[in-house]
């Protein structure tokens, strides 16, 4: 095995060498807490203001509304823990794709006495403007739908779930982590209460992300003690980590619209390709603008996931599924199932998702790979076609 | 996650696929739960003769298909039903505890073979076997009830 193809860059991405070179001084010379008085610490804190005077341009809002965390899962939490707490009607509405950062709070708010609203999704992963809407009829504490999802790339109408919860007066809390770098996010337009960001999803370091807390909008802190971040998150900043991740937003800002270009059209070819060469096989989730730049989802039925991308990983091509089987819980994507697949369908499920840096000829090479290990995996498998497409 | 010789069995089975002229098949599992295993066997003067397998699931689920087809190989039927499941996970040293549950399958695939080996034949069938099939269960998922219908 000598070559290397990385197509797994929604779960992380390689950190650019922009990136590490702007955050490595803040481990070795200029390691100061941004709190402490001294110069080392003045250091430290002009970095973490001025990374946050970065994000805010990236984001278009305010540096003061830039709360920094360790990821999207704490700004998940932060967002709607926080507006929990607060609330006076115990009543949340969410989408049932949402990853589980934000499922799994939601479950922990309705084990609390909470009402959880999930709101349905077509074939394609999107909701329907018009269930939100009969939701809403209904007073709730907030309402958290993801921009794009992690799974199968869709692309939710975030605009308009932003114009209809302002317009009943609940707030809007967005997971971007997906979608930020990749689709524009205007924060000085959209009328969104609460945005969460993470820096590995867009070749920054691990550890550091945001939430973006609009001005106005009342948050109880999760984390106390030293009052760090307005208060809402205490702990000494990843200094290092939000430097790089600063560095990787503006990056990403700069070039997202040519990039993104590069990647549909990389994206497109391995679906033509993927699909050529499989019969049977099938694209999960939207096509054109209603999908991620980067994201590739497909089912080939009578093939199981967790094989497929252990095959695959031998070829030297990381992937990864929405199967039961590799999954902890040993149950089938809740994102693949909300859009009506079978189990049988989820298991055979393979995402792959580009990056800026990847090429064509990587696509090329997953593509042919792909092919000769359905094709393995097809030929001692028991489980037809017909019994895959099998509704029941 | 899984070691070296649960990977070469799956990566490069060497029971993967049809057998033509089999004897009897053995099926267990439910795609619904991700793993569904065929074995196949020809017997030739009470021995397992030829013997292959088809499997729908993970690495965990061809990997142990691969070895009880290994382990079978050559034996009577009566030493070929002593194959247990943790047979077939000892000799692959050990599966992830997770995958112990819903993918070692195999020794049932081989057990139920050689049920409808002996069926087939009207033969009587074992006590052991007749035991061993009212358990017969996919331990992860009862609700999905996957075991064959006596």
């Amino acid at each position: 095995m000598s070559k290397r193809v990385y197509l797994d860059n929604a779960a992380t991405t390689m950190v650019d060498p922009a990136v590490v070179k702007a955050l490595l001084p803040y481990h070795s010379e200029k390691y100061g807490n941004p709190s402490s008085l001294h110069a080392f610490g003045r250091e430290a804190a002009r970095a973490l203001e001025e990374s946050r005077a970065t994000l805010a341009k990236v984001l278009n809002c305010e540096a003061g509304e830039i709360v920094f965390t360790s990821g999207g899962t704490e700004s998940d939490n932060l967002a709607l823990l926080g507006v929990a707490a607060l609330a006076k009607t115990k009543r949340v509405i969410t989408t049932a794709i949402e990853h589980p950062a934000v499922l799994k709070t939601c479950d922990y708010l309705e084990a609390n006495g909470f009402e959880v609203v999930r709101l349905p999704v077509d074939r394609y992963g999107i909701i329907r403007m018009a269930d939100l809407e009969r939701a809403l009829s209904k007073e709730a504490a907030a309402v958290s739908v993801m921009h794009a999802n992690n799974e199968v790339g869709s692309v939710q109408p975030i605009d308009a779930v932003a114009k209809l919860c302002a317009s009943k007066g609940v707030p809007l809390h967005v997971d971007a982590v997906q979608s930020f770098g990749k689709l524009p996010i205007e924060l000085s337009k959209a009328p969104i209460s609460l945005l969460s960001v993470s820096s590995h999803k867009i070749h920054g370091p691990k550890g550091a992300g945001a939430l973006f807390v609009r001005r106005g909008v009342k948050l109880s802190p999760r984390l106390l003690g030293g009052g760090h971040e307005r208060g809402l998150r205490s702990g000494t900043e990843n200094v290092s980590g939000i430097v790089g991740f600063a560095k990787a937003a503006e990056i990403a800002r700069r070039n997202r619209v040519k990039n993104c270009r590069k990647m549909s059209l990389l994206r497109d070819r391995l679906a033509k390709r993927v699909l050529a060469a499989n019969k049977g096989a099938w694209l999960n989730g939207p096509t054109g603008v209603k999908r991620l730049c980067n994201n590739a989802n497909f089912s080939f039925p009578g093939i199981e996931g967790e094989a497929l991308v252990l095959r695959l990983d031998a070829e030297g091509i990381a992937a990864s599924t929405g199967s039961a089987c590799s999954s902890k819980s040993l149950k089938p994507s809740h994102v693949l199932l909300a859009m009506g697949l079978t189990p049988v369908q989820a298991h055979g499920s393979l995402r792959l998702t580009l990056s800026r840096f990847t090429t064509a000829r990587e696509i090329d090479y997953a593509a042919g790979k792909i092919a000769q290990v359905v094709k393995e995996l097809g030929g001692f498998s028991n489980v037809s076609r017909e019994e895959a497409m099998r509704r029941v | 996650m899984y070691n070296e010789t649960v990977m070469r069995h799956f990566l490069k089975p060497k029971f993967a696929g049809e057998l033509k002229g089999a004897d009897a098949v053995g099926t267990v599992g439910n795609p619904i739960c991700g793993d569904k295993m065929s074995v196949c066997i020809k017997v030739k003067a009470g021995k397992i003769s030829a013997i292959r397998f088809k499997t729908f699931g993970c690495a965990a689920a061809i990997a142990t298909s691969d070895m009880v087809c290994g382990l079978a190989l050559g034996k009577t039927l009566d030493a070929a039903l002593k194959i247990t499941r943790n047979d077939v996970s000892e000799a692959l040293g050990k599966l992830p505890p997770i995958k112990e549950h819903c993918s070692n399958l195999a020794a049932d695939a081989l057990g139920e073979a050689i049920f409808n080996y002996y069926s087939a034949r009207g033969e009587k069938i074992p006590k052991a076997l007749a035991e061993r099939r009212a358990h017969l269960a996919c331990a992860s998922c009862e609700a999905h009830q996957c075991a064959p219908k006596a």
